[in-house]
């Protein structure tokens, strides 16, 4: 809970300072003072408070790879979180997710810290998280069924999640029978299936063309609309950011820290191709140019690549 | 189509060289008989019911054994895969056992167990449990990470996760080596029946042997390798072909 030396100015862009002031205010510069914070600690789906992460690397010399991150999202917020390369943005939702343990500081639930993996919190991966070995349907009800619940209900959950993602004929298909697009589309309900309150997204449009990532986006906001969960989205496409959040969070490179957050109050739905989607993103890649920049000569001046932290393929 | 002539040309050309051979009389028949009497030892084997009661026994031993292989093996490569310390300890003890040949462990498993089917089980497991144990080892080390994150994440723990997720992930990668384990054995038990009076196989075979009755030998011997050729041929290869129609892998041929 304590503020910290490393807190930095919260800014927002020209786009959206002049559409939404309500909004702007609560996500404003301000954001971090003590009034704010108790009425968001009140209504915060997902609290981040400090969150170190360090590592070894093979050299044996001690790597920051997340830096105090402090971080509050509301309950049915489309959260998106963008940075270089090596940021540790991936990391930080396998840190939400309970998949890995951060190094100090704690991650909160409705206000109670996060202890290993839940199904509150289901992480959808950038590619191959879905199971080969079981149908679309089994993977869908996967989730249901370690939890227990009876065959019927799993069954009538699993229809109603593929229709909800248009996959209801692909019932009796393997994974490898599907399109990019429509794989991610299972792997978005056999996430909702498990009735999360909170939807982790790894850059999960990455490696799909860009119709196909087009098409996802309305399809996603859609039910995101529909469902009201929460959803923390990580990418490192700036406009995809922009198209989808409610806010944008800036992490820095190594370490990975809160640079800026965004606030993106555009009327929904959105199209990438809005001149608006397009000015916010221009005033969020003016200042990730810099990360990138720094991350690019952390590249060649150590000569080789970066190393990448474990969990991230950023 | 095609095929299948080359298989009946290929086998019929092979009968036929030794039909020839057999005939020419370059060896006594008592030490190289004709595919006829070879047929007639089969025929009459069958018909009072040694070879029925052999195979029952030595495929009911065989199943027990490489059972018992595949869910030992599987508990230890899991460990060892999963625990650096095991890893580099046991990983290196292992390989080095496995250039050690089944049978060595008679003589140890008769002083343990006596002169009785637990020796021969034992020795049975000690031929196959290597193997499985390092397939499982290699496929639990091959299997992509996200599998296990995915199934943790989707609530899966303990036994659940290994049963619903990390085995069935794993099964690609470690189906070769539950072939090899099987292959394994199969000579494991034969062999170790064959050093002691048991009914199975290996004992009819060795009857063979004693009785001075060539036929019989190699009649015994085709039923040994055509009961490794059937298991191999339907249980692995369908097992195979299963996992590549649902992973969408392509055929290893």
């Amino acid at each position: 809970m304590s503020t910290h030396a490393q807190a930095v100015p919260h800014r927002y862009p020209n786009a959206s300072k002049s559409h939404v002031p309500a909004r702007a205010v609560k996500l404003g510069p301000v954001s971090v003072a003590p009034p704010d914070r108790a009425r968001s600690t009140q209504v915060s789906k997902v609290g981040l408070r400090d969150i170190c992460l360090s590592y070894r690397t093979q050299t044996g010399e001690r790597l920051l790879a997340l830096d105090h991150i402090n971080l509050e999202v509301r309950a049915g917020e489309f959260l998106c979180i963008v940075g270089p390369s090596g940021c540790g943005k991936s990391t930080l939702l396998h840190l939400i997710a309970g998949l890995q343990a951060q190094t100090s500081g704690e991650v909160l639930i409705d206000g109670r810290p996060v202890e290993g993996p839940g199904t509150d919190r289901i992480l959808i991966f950038q590619e191959h998280g879905l199971f080969p070995w079981l149908t679309v349907a089994e993977n869908v009800e996967f989730g249901m069924k370690m939890k227990g619940v009876p065959k019927t209900e799993r069954q009538e959950k699993m229809r109603h999640y593929l229709r909800l993602v248009h996959l209801a004929k692909f019932e009796r298909s393997y994974i490898h029978q599907l399109s990019g697009g429509m794989r991610q589309r299972v792997a978005i309900a056999r996430a909702l299936a498990t009735e999360p309150d909170v939807l982790l997204m790894d850059e999960p449009f990455a490696a799909l063309d860009a119709q196909t990532r087009d098409l996802l986006h309305d399809e996603l906001e859609r039910i995101w609309s529909e469902t009201g969960r929460t959803i923390i989205f990580v990418t490192h496409n700036v406009r995809e950011a922009v198209r989808l959040g409610d806010r944008v969070v800036l992490l820095t490179f190594r370490p990975g820290r809160v640079k800026t957050e965004f606030p993106v109050s555009l009327p929904r739905p959105r199209a990438l191709e809005d001149p608006e989607v397009a000015l916010a993103a221009r005033a969020v890649l003016d200042e990730l140019r810099d990360e990138i920049n720094r991350s690019l000569e952390a590249e060649y001046s150590a000569g080789v690549k970066p190393h990448i932290e474990p969990g991230d393929h950023a | 189509m095609k095929r299948a002539a080359r298989y009946v040309i290929f086998y019929a050309a092979l009968l036929a060289l030794w039909t020839l051979l057999a005939e020419l009389k370059i060896w006594p028949p008592y030490l190289f008989p004709t595919p006829w009497s070879v047929g007639e030892a089969l025929y009459a084997g069958f018909q009072d019911h040694t070879y029925w009661i052999a195979i029952r026994v030595s495929m009911t031993r065989v199943l027990i054994g490489y059972g018992i292989s595949v869910v030992l093996g599987m508990i230890l490569g899991l460990g060892v895969a999963s625990n650096k310390f095991l890893e580099e300890t046991m990983g290196g003890l292992l390989v080095s056992l496995q250039s050690l040949p089944s049978i060595c462990w008679w003589p140890l498993a008769l002083l343990w167990f006596g002169l009785n089917q637990n020796a021969i089980l034992f020795v049975v497991i000690m031929g196959s449990l290597l193997s499985v144990t390092l397939a499982m080892e290699d496929g639990r080390k091959q299997m992509p990470k996200i599998f296990g994150q995915a199934g943790r994440n989707l609530g899966a723990k303990g036994f659940k996760l290994f049963w619903y997720v990390l085995l069935p992930a794993s099964l690609p990668f470690i189906v070769s080596g539950l072939k090899q384990g099987w292959a394994f054995a199969w000579r494991s038990l034969i062999t170790a029946e064959m050093l002691y009076l048991s009914l199975g196989l290996g004992q009819v075979l060795m009857m063979g042997r004693d009785l001075n009755d060539m036929s019989a030998v190699i009649a015994v011997m085709l039923l040994i390798i055509a009961i490794g050729y059937v298991v191999d041929g339907v249980v692995f290869k369908g097992m195979e072909r299963h996992l590549q129609n649902k992973w969408g892998l392509a055929p290893a041929n």
